[in-house]
């Protein structure tokens, strides 16, 4: 490498960094809020650096309004979300990969169909439905409408056409049933891919805010999501109280990204497509 | 006798795959797909039976200054954000893929964070930054503009500001595809060409972009169905104001529902709105089919 493209090579790398770190400032300044006083953060001469470190807006945060009761729906809500959606979409996708049936062509082109509805088009009548199951204010009902992810089952089944015959033809000399050939065979193949659409899904779940917000309306059922909007409400002007609310209810979720990265990185990559 | 009750058991075994997303679909999917076109025919409320009106809903659609409004916010809305995040996306994922092992993981994890962020969470930091009296970026605005500016309550800010927003949460997303996309390209072909004598603007314009092209055109049809649907951000921030200048469809979905009980004619909303979206999709799903060069 010649001396000017490596210090060509340097500086790019430190701009890029420099650029990096003003895209996440949002989130640094919302940390020196939230570590602040309220009257330190309101007062003119509070600057760019960190000056106090005050914990006592993170323990108002923590004791004083719903959060546990948040990080539970949430945690709940989106575990049995992605569980289902990923073993039903497993199901769906082998038969449509693997097997013969009546109606196979019919049934992926609905799939693939439905792929382009946007849910947010049919809350009206899921709402009317959660209602007269009697499912307003409880899990089942922020549940049972995000249940329906077609993409995964558009993936697994691109995934699942890609393994080999021979792998499947072992099997069924043995006299395996089907069943045994998915989880026996074509799910341990991918379990690459199902951490991915795990990932992907979870993410979706937790972040989703319309369904929940229209389908909860007491505080304690909240997600995370749709309870932290409640807290201006209840503190009025109080940003430090603000700010540690909502770091604390974005801190699972990033510190997840935090350590699975190349997998969050792989599977956005993956679910989209881009990369098989 | 034994083929044919294999090919019995065959189907059941198959139904018995199928069936556990059949139902759930069928319930929650299918069947409010039919309500939602069903309803828009009738003056319901959000609760309980309505009658028959035939396409009154539609025609008062079609005269309400508020439907037209949100039409024309969309779109400024699809404008503010779709082609700047391809392109701030496509910059980005140009020089972080140039960038070599942990620095490129540690520029990744500054450019990617925002998007694992929940909007709400997204929408405190802003609304903090933004503040009237302490926002941190109001000396941004002073400096510009000669005073502060209160960006969610200006007719003129409101629906930039949220653009800018949006861009910042969800670009990450746009980055990875991108970058997804340049890895995809074949290193040989930078060296043969670069062999040849090419220069690096030669390079990016005959090798990298056409080659890139396919993700682009994903990132620039995916945005344009998710900008679309905008309505977590706009509720938060502004809740469609001032004057209805940041309102949207979704919003108004969610108004005449939820808030002014016309379910009737929120489902006709609904549905003008799952026409617009169903077209880019179509669309979107062509460009896919292209850009892989297989059926899928």
């Amino acid at each position: 490498m010649t001396p000017q493209r490596r210090i060509e090579n340097i500086a790019l790398t430190a701009i890029t960094l420099i650029a990096g770190l003003i895209w996440i400032f949002p989130l640094y300044w919302a940390f020196i809020t939230s570590i602040r006083t309220e009257s330190r953060v309101v007062s003119d001469s509070a600057g760019l650096i960190p000056d106090e470190f005050s914990l006592s807006s993170y323990s108002d945060a923590l004791f004083n309004t719903s959060l546990m009761h948040w990080y539970i729906n949430s945690i709940g809500t989106s575990l049995i979300i992605t569980v289902i959606v990923l073993i039903t979409g497993m199901m769906c996708a082998y038969a449509l990969s693997q097997m013969q049936f009546f109606g196979r062509k019919l049934l992926y082109g609905v799939v693939l169909a439905s792929f382009m509805v946007p849910v947010q088009s049919l809350v009206v009548p899921q709402f009317v439905l959660m209602n007269d199951l009697g499912l307003i204010n409880k899990w089942g009902g922020i549940i049972l409408p995000q249940l329906v992810v077609p993409v995964v089952i558009i993936i697994y089944k691109q995934f699942f056409d890609a393994v080999p015959k021979e792998m499947k033809e072992a099997v069924v000399l043995d006299g395996g049933s089907d069943y045994t050939l998915l989880f026996r065979v074509y799910l341990p193949l991918n379990w690459g891919i199902t951490t991915a659409l795990g990932i992907i899904t979870f993410i979706m779940a937790w972040n989703s805010f319309l369904w929940p917000f229209l389908v909860i309306t007491t505080e304690e059922m909240m997600t995370i999501p749709v309870g932290i909007t409640q807290v201006n409400d209840a503190f009025g002007v109080a940003y430090a109280r603000i700010m540690s609310v909502a770091l604390l209810a974005a801190a699972p979720v990033v510190i997840a990204y935090l350590i699975f990265q190349k997998r969050v990185t792989e599977a956005v990559m993956i679910s989209s497509g881009v990369k098989g | 006798m034994a083929i044919i009750r294999n090919k019995r058991r065959h189907g059941l075994v198959a139904l018995s795959l199928i069936l556990p997303f059949l139902a759930i679909f069928a319930l929650v999917f299918a069947y409010p797909l039919y309500e939602v076109v069903r309803l828009s025919f009738t003056d319901a409320p959000l609760i309980g039976e309505g009658n028959w009106i035939g396409l009154d809903n539609y025609v008062r659609l079609f005269s309400d200054r508020i439907f037209y409004i949100s039409i024309k916010n969309n779109a400024y809305f699809v404008v503010l954000t779709v082609i700047p995040t391809t392109l701030i996306a496509m910059v980005i994922a140009l020089a972080v893929n140039r960038l070599s092992g942990r620095w490129q993981a540690l520029a990744l994890v500054l450019f990617f964070t925002p998007y694992v962020l929940p909007v709400s969470v997204v929408t405190q930091i802003w609304a903090w930054m933004l503040d009237f009296q302490f926002g941190v970026l109001q000396p941004v605005f002073t400096f510009f503009t000669g005073k502060p500016v209160p960006v969610f309550k200006n007719p003129y800010w409101v629906l930039p500001s949220i653009a800018v927003v949006t861009i910042w949460w969800t670009n990450g997303f746009n980055v990875l595809l991108i970058l997804a996309g340049l890895r995809n390209i074949p290193t040989d072909l930078y060296e043969a060409a670069a062999l040849d004598g090419a220069t690096r603007r030669q390079l990016f314009a005959r090798i990298t972009w056409p080659l890139l092209w396919p993700v682009t055109a994903l990132v620039l049809t995916l945005q344009l169905i998710l900008q679309l649907k905008l309505f977590d951000q706009v509720y938060l921030l502004s809740e469609g104001g001032p004057f209805n200048t940041s309102y949207v469809l979704l919003l108004m979905v969610y108004r005449e529902a939820f808030q002014l009980n016309h379910g009737g004619y929120a489902a006709a909303i609904s549905l003008i709105l799952f026409l617009l979206i169903a077209v880019v999709s179509v669309l979107q799903y062509q460009l896919l089919r292209i850009g892989r060069g297989k059926d899928t």
